[in-house]
């Protein structure tokens, strides 16, 4: 099982910049979704009258068939300047992949629970961390994406782009920093130092 | 002393490192780097260099200390976590090591341990960043310490040759950001790379001091050119390296290729490190020929 819980609504709202589409993750069974949360934080944002649209579908991770789903909702996005997406990180990385000139913002923090663990692609994971640093990576996991699960940039273990613990697999953070090259956010680098909580019960969220 | 007090100085500082070995008896590397390194500013003492299990660098660098060297206590995040980084920390203080060098260290599948739980619980920059909070007068929770805090020199590292050069810059900064001091980088083998990285570098005002290895051979060139990241010996040094093998094997060449890296990247950087892997012995001479 896993849990998603929303991000404080203060940490929401300095998220979500200009116009904002909405897509919302039912997910899998084994995920608990914060429905009426989420609902409620949307419908601030409508009010405010940021949104371009609110889509809420299932099994985002599934690239393929969130393409299709989303065609119709494809002006709403392409006036948008954020995605905002309310699901596991698995879907916010996969939303991520798919708009690399959007910013896509992971509004939810996962946790895992015990038992089964849902259906998601191989190529993405997520650690059920509970403080979810997408926002600061350009939509790519450093947890899992990094041998190390470092969280303030690359080691110096990289050789031909290649991670020194296994010379198959990219290293993370250089695929991190030339995600945020391409998206243009940099800036992200210069966030304060982080440091993990592992007592993922309390109250934590990254930005 | 602390090498900060040097660098502010606008001394140009030299480091080497040594490791400790797999076992207790510790005299013939003290003996060593006394009758080797008395010369230079400081002693860079590692930490289970290479994920290979080895002596305690604590006791090391309070060994190195009682013999009359100033050693360099390098921390690495592999093996402890934030509890263990910070008591050790306040340990080094309080033996009056209070030269670090912050790292987040290799994978522990890269050394004679594979098995080993990877720690990582902080990295290189979250451990400047507990060094700086505890010189604050507090531990990472903000809970008071007892009596004076402690003052560190406060060291990291970078990767100049690195093929993700810009990369590295940004976690450079990051470093500085978290409090480091001065930095150490990787060997260097090509001048004009290392110049132009510095020429980047200089934005953050800190101490940077050249990594150099004395080359042995040609085959350790071509070893570290294919699993050493963040190391890159030109084609033209192995050739004068394999061209007189006695040359080589007596330290000669080595030398005086180290010596030509340092002369033609002083005047960019403010201080040397030497990674000198079993030729401390190598070491004066080397600073002779330098000029140092």
């Amino acid at each position: 099982m896993l849990i998603t819980e929303l991000k404080s609504t203060e940490t929401l709202r300095e998220l979500l910049k200009g116009k904002v589409f909405v897509l919302n993750c039912h997910g899998c069974r084994e995920i608990r979704f914060p429905e009426a949360e989420a609902d409620a934080f949307q419908a601030e944002l409508t009010a405010a009258g940021v949104v371009t649209g609110i889509f809420t579908t299932e099994y985002i991770c599934n690239d393929e068939n969130l393409g299709y789903t989303l065609e119709p909702h494809a002006a709403a996005i392409e006036t948008a300047d954020t995605i905002a997406v309310f699901s596991c990180g698995v879907g916010v990385q996969t939303v991520a992949a798919m708009y690399p000139g959007k910013r896509v913002v992971a509004c939810c923090d996962t946790y895992a629970l015990p038992g089964y663990q849902g259906v998601t692609p191989l190529e993405v994971d997520c650690k059920q961390c509970g403080e979810c640093f997408l926002n600061l990576t350009g939509g790519i996991c450093p947890l899992t994406a990094c041998s190390k699960s470092l969280v303030n940039g690359q080691c110096g273990g990289a050789k031909n782009g290649k991670c020194e613990v296994d010379p198959d697999m990219e290293c993370g953070w250089e695929r991190i920093y030339q995600k945020l090259k391409k998206i243009g956010r940099l800036d992200a680098l210069k966030c304060p130092v982080q440091i993990r909580n592992y007592a993922t019960d309390d109250e934590v969220t990254k930005r | 002393m602390r090498i900060t007090e040097l660098f502010d100085n606008g001394e140009f500082v030299v480091t080497a490192e040594v490791g400790p070995p797999k076992g207790i008896h510790l005299e013939h590397l003290v003996a060593e780097a006394k009758e080797y390194l008395s010369g230079i500013t400081a002693v860079n003492v590692t930490d289970n260099q290479s994920s290979v299990m080895r002596t305690s660098t604590l006791a090391t660098c309070a060994l190195m200390k009682q013999a009359g060297l100033t050693p360099i206590y390098q921390a690495t995040c592999r093996d402890r976590n934030r509890l263990a980084l910070q008591s050790d920390l306040l340990g080094a203080a309080a033996l009056g090591i209070e030269n670090i060098l912050c790292l987040t260290g290799d994978h522990t599948k890269m050394g004679d341990h594979p098995g080993a739980k990877p720690v990582f619980d902080l990295d290189s920059v979250s451990l400047l960043h507990v060094a700086s909070t505890l010189e604050k007068g507090t531990d990472l929770t903000g809970n008071p310490l007892v009596g004076e805090p402690p003052k560190f020199a406060k060291g990291a590292v970078v990767s100049p040759i690195s093929d993700s050069v810009d990369a590295q810059l940004a976690k450079m900064e990051r470093k500085v950001m978290a409090g480091a001091d001065y930095f150490q980088t990787q060997a260097v083998f090509e001048s004009e790379k290392f110049i132009e990285f510095m020429e980047k570098a200089k934005q953050f005002g800190k101490p940077v001091q050249l990594g150099v290895i004395i080359p042995k051979n040609a085959g350790m060139c071509k070893f570290m050119n294919r699993n050493v990241a963040g190391v890159h010996v030109p084609q033209y040094m192995i050739d004068e390296l394999a061209a007189d093998k006695e040359r080589a094997k007596a330290g000669i060449t080595g030398v005086e290729i180290a010596a030509k890296i340092i002369k033609e990247c002083r005047p960019y950087c403010q201080g040397l490190h030497i990674m000198a892997l079993g030729w401390e012995a190598k070491v004066p001479e080397l600073m002779k020929l330098a000029g140092i």
